[in-house]
């Protein structure tokens, strides 16, 4: 059985890969071919020939003038996926298309639908306003998962990792001493999780963006909408600050931290994150410091989630997990993910794919 | 004993708690019902919210809860 939660909007490109060039992506396991239309407009297809299945983004098919003309017999689709040409004939068989996807494009994501297209509803892609705002600057990257989603979404879920896995570059020793809340709002479908740190040491990656010396407050609310986009809103300020009442927060500095989770089979993962900030927004230098140490500190996580993703493929039915308090917020993502696939999320067990 | 408890976030009607709390080595779930109980167990602990309302007790009335801080940044934008 899949663990794959279908009728869902995932995360397919940055808005940034996408140009009038036929661009490929495995999703969900769904090859899916994309292009900016000369309009700006991006559409997706199945990556597949109707014809004899040759994929659309394989050379030498190519893009001419907004139609995509197969490389193989010369099918080929307008931007609508419909057939309006195939060789030798002049009969195009009005079964000719390719499976459209619904696709939007907000916040410089592209996201795709995947499952039934008459259930997509644009108003459930869950937003991210600041990748592409004012007064935010922006650094982000996409690295390649050899392992289950499942497997990144408790490691983010639970950020007490940090102090371990991260040591010197996010991790201090109070990201896994400080207790959290986690909320659950199943209708919703939010998993949000706060550790609010007020008097922690300031690890590298801050003091070295920010500029603050000593002790810090450091709040970390994540904010998770099963099963692509995760939030971590970061707050850095001196000890002792908080917000006004009036919700302005002029001594803090805003880090908001996206990743999103996207399937690309059942056993590897699209993982694309990025880092908006609300200071330094014109200084290359705090941008290049913040994208190589971020990517420092996701290629670690790749690291470890290809180990353990190797170690559960092979590992006998049954094994027992135990679970303590710092997976609270993973359990509830857990049990939401199992239920969107159809399973009982009693127990939240982790996810058996074989 | 007053527990201190992180203000909410999340507005639904139906939003379930989980309070590590403070001090101790124990979570206070709160569902949506209003009832509440300790746990030492994660995992026992989803059992019983999920659970509801089985044996979800009508809890203590509850101290008043301050309101929540105001944030300048993006709220918590969960789809409708």
């Amino acid at each position: 059985m899949s663990t794959i939660p279908r009728n869902q909007w995932y995360v397919a490109a940055y808005g940034s890969e996408i140009s009038n060039e036929l661009f490929a992506r495995r999703i969900c396991d769904e090859p899916i071919l994309f292009w900016r239309t000369a309009e700006g407009t991006v559409v997706a297809h199945a990556d597949r020939c109707v014809h004899r299945r040759f994929p659309l983004s394989q050379a030498p098919s190519r893009l001419v003038d907004d139609k995509v003309i197969c490389g193989y017999h010369g099918f080929t689709y307008g931007s609508d996926g419909r057939c309006v040409a195939v060789p030798g004939q002049t009969k195009v068989p009005r079964t000719a298309r390719l499976a459209p996807y619904p696709v939007v494009e907000v916040d410089s994501l592209v996201w795709v639908w995947i499952g039934d297209p008459a259930l997509a509803d644009e108003s459930r892609i869950p937003r991210a306003s600041y990748l592409d705002a004012p007064g935010w600057t922006t650094v982000r990257g996409l690295e390649p998962l050899a392992a289950r989603f499942s497997l990144l979404v408790d490691n983010l879920l639970d950020l007490s990792h940090e102090t371990y896995l991260h040591g010197g570059y996010i991790g201090t020793p109070e990201v896994a001493s400080t207790p959290i809340t986690t909320e659950v709002d199943d209708d919703a479908g939010a998993v949000y999780v706060s550790r609010h740190m007020d008097d922690a040491e300031c690890p590298p990656f801050y003091r070295e963006s920010t500029g603050l010396q000593g002790r810090i407050a450091r709040w970390q609310d994540i904010e998770y909408t099963p099963p692509c986009l995760y939030k971590l809103h970061s707050r850095i300020a001196p000890v002792g600050s908080v917000p006004n009442p009036d919700g302005s927060d002029p001594d803090a500095f805003h880090v908001e931290v996206v990743y999103a989770i996207t399937p690309e089979t059942e056993h590897s993962t699209h993982d694309f994150w990025m880092v908006a900030r609300d200071f330094a927004l014109d200084d290359d230098g705090v941008s290049a410091f913040l994208a190589e140490n971020n990517r420092t500190v996701v290629l670690q996580d790749v690291e470890a989630l290809d180990v353990l993703e190797r170690v559960i493929a092979t590992e006998p039915a049954g094994y027992q997990e135990l679970s303590i308090n710092i997976d609270t917020g993973g359990l509830a993502a857990r049990r939401m993910l199992a239920r969107m696939v159809g399973e009982t999320p009693r127990n939240a067990p982790a996810a058996p794919v074989r | 004993m007053s527990i201190p408890e992180a203000p909410p976030v999340l507005r639904g009607e139906r939003v379930q708690r989980v309070h590590w709390v403070l001090g101790t080595d124990q979570l206070r779930a709160v569902c949506h019902c209003g009832a509440e109980r300790l746990f030492d167990d994660p995992i026992e602990l989803w059992e019983w919210l999920l659970g509801h309302p089985d044996d979800h007790r009508p809890a203590e009335p509850p101290e008043p809860t301050p309101p929540p801080p105001r944030t300048p940044r993006e709220p918590a934008s969960v789809p409708a």
